[in-house]
């Protein structure tokens, strides 16, 4: 359930945060979305390395998107040796 | 009138000029860092402090900054970290913080800043005029002006108590003009240390706040333990409401600024007013000048000057300029015939500053008195005794005709 913003007489002073980034999905800013073509992917993991938002996850076995925060900066897609990673359009 | 707590006699008298006052009011203050950068005439504040710190006669963290933006940007993450912070500066200084001076009041960090008014540039000009003042007047900063020396010492030490008020946290500049104080020997009163630390209450503590995801309340600073995001992206679904708090916040501040300068006298005998307003001759007066900062002594001479040849004449000399004190000038004038704003510094292509605020004052007044825009004094140029002169002159036949005929006048400039 999403919460009611909160009135100002709330909020803690100085416009300081008071819930972690975690909390801010910020996936719906992105255009392109990284795709991983699997059959391709190698796990060498650059892709993890680079991704400034820390959207690339291993989850054990694969290498996934974590599609709440990936902001589809293609950072991921360009660091690609193998090029197993497609950045395809959200409104295709 | 009671004794004071400190007798005068227990305090340690000073030749000092005003930019010194205001050095040995901030050694006393346990500031934990003054980053600052000199420009005339704020400079031997810096230089005196400085030698303070080299001396080890402070516990100072000093930072020489290259520049004013730096100055206060150092100001702001010393702030930030739950610092006692001070800085100080003029005219084209205070013009190269100015973007910072909102971040500073934004997150309602308490720092003091002794503001040394000097005319702006162009034409370049180290003296004094309050254009400089006027600029930072909307940046959300608690601005109070002195008119001398003494004052400035009182005033500095004030400042950080008012600034750190928990109903306040905001930061706060002590204006004095350029060269008439900052460079003009006078004996200052000075409290001795323990006395200053006392009224302060120690170091600096800041503020407690609840942060949903540390579960609790911790205060407001950097600090490892209990990490906090200060000044992060803040769009149009939070941003108003997080300038609400500054709104509320200066609503309260006169009040502070009152109790903090009834302490003081309780402290030391010396009060200025009510610590907001510093009025003279007014409660009987036909015509009243309403003035900020040192030219209030000759205002005020010569108003005691022109009463003895029977002219009702008083002064009104504002102490505090933010938060404007609306209700108080509106009382304090109702009655007046005719009063002149005196402005040192206008916005060009409207009035002063000053002007602007008491004729909004005025407008929920039912009894509005005559008023009129002096502008004086730009660029360090003296207000003498008899242009104060003229400006009684001019306003008591304003009252006596009824109407004023030129809302802008200009006092003491060649035509």
């Amino acid at each position: 359930m999403k919460e009611e913003p909160r009135g100002w007489r709330e909020l803690p002073i100085g416009a300081v945060t008071y819930k972690l980034s975690l909390e801010y999905k910020t996936g719906g800013w992105r255009t392109l979305k990284p795709v991983i073509d699997l059959s391709k992917c190698t796990r060498c993991m650059l892709c993890w390395l680079f991704c400034p938002d820390m959207a690339i996850v291993w989850n054990g076995r694969d290498v996934v998107v974590n599609y709440d925060y990936c902001k589809g900066c293609g950072i991921c897609a360009h660091e690609c040796p193998v090029k197993a990673i497609n950045m395809v359009s959200e409104y295709s | 009138m009671l004794k004071p707590k400190v007798p005068l006699e227990k305090q340690k008298v000073m030749p000092v000029n005003g930019d010194e006052a205001v050095a040995y009011a901030v050694k006393q203050c346990l500031v934990d860092v003054v980053a600052a950068y000199p420009i005339t005439p704020q400079t031997i504040i810096v230089e005196r402090f400085s030698e303070f710190v080299a001396n080890g006669e402070v516990k100072t963290q000093y930072v020489p900054v290259e520049s004013e933006h730096s100055a206060m940007s150092a100001c702001i993450g010393a702030a930030a970290a739950g610092a006692r912070a001070f800085t100080s500066t003029s005219a084209q200084g205070l013009a190269l913080m100015w973007e910072n001076l909102y971040i500073a009041s934004g997150l309602r960090l308490p720092i003091v800043m002794a503001v040394v008014n000097r005319a702006l540039s162009a034409p370049i000009n180290i003296h004094c005029d309050h254009s400089d003042a006027y600029g930072m007047r909307d940046s959300g900063w608690i601005q109070l002006f002195v008119e001398n020396s003494q004052e400035a010492y009182d005033t500095t030490i004030q400042a950080f108590k008012i600034a750190e008020h928990p109903e306040v946290q905001l930061p706060v500049a002590v204006n004095l003009d350029g060269f008439f104080l900052s460079h003009t020997l006078e004996n200052v009163y000075m409290l001795p240390d323990e006395e200053v630390r006392n009224f302060l209450g120690g170091y600096r503590k800041p503020v407690k706040t609840y942060i949903d995801y540390l579960n609790r309340e911790v205060e407001y600073k950097l600090d490892p333990a209990n990490p906090l995001s200060i000044g992060p992206l803040d769009l149009y679904d939070y941003y108003f409401e997080h300038k609400m708090p500054q709104v509320e916040a200066m609503r309260k501040a006169s009040d502070v600024v009152r109790e903090v300068n009834e302490e003081w006298r309780e402290l030391t005998g010396r009060s200025y007013g009510d610590g907001v307003i510093d009025s003279y001759a007014v409660e009987d007066a036909d015509v009243v000048a309403i003035v900020l900062g040192s030219s209030a002594g000759t205002m005020k001479y010569v108003a005691s000057v022109m009463r003895q040849k029977g002219f009702k004449v008083g002064v009104v000399r504002l102490r505090m300029f933010r938060p404007f004190p609306f209700n108080e000038v509106r009382d304090l004038l109702k009655g007046v015939k005719a009063v002149g704003v005196m402005d040192r510094g206008l916005s060009f292509g409207s009035f002063g500053p000053l002007y602007l605020e008491v004729s909004t004052a005025l407008y929920y007044s039912k009894e509005r008195p005559l008023l009129v825009n002096y502008v004086y004094g730009l660029g360090g140029r003296d207000l003498s005794p008899a242009m104060a002169e003229e400006v009684f002159m001019d306003l008591t036949k304003v009252a006596e005709l009824g109407e004023v005929k030129e809302y802008l006048k200009f006092i003491g400039v060649r035509s």
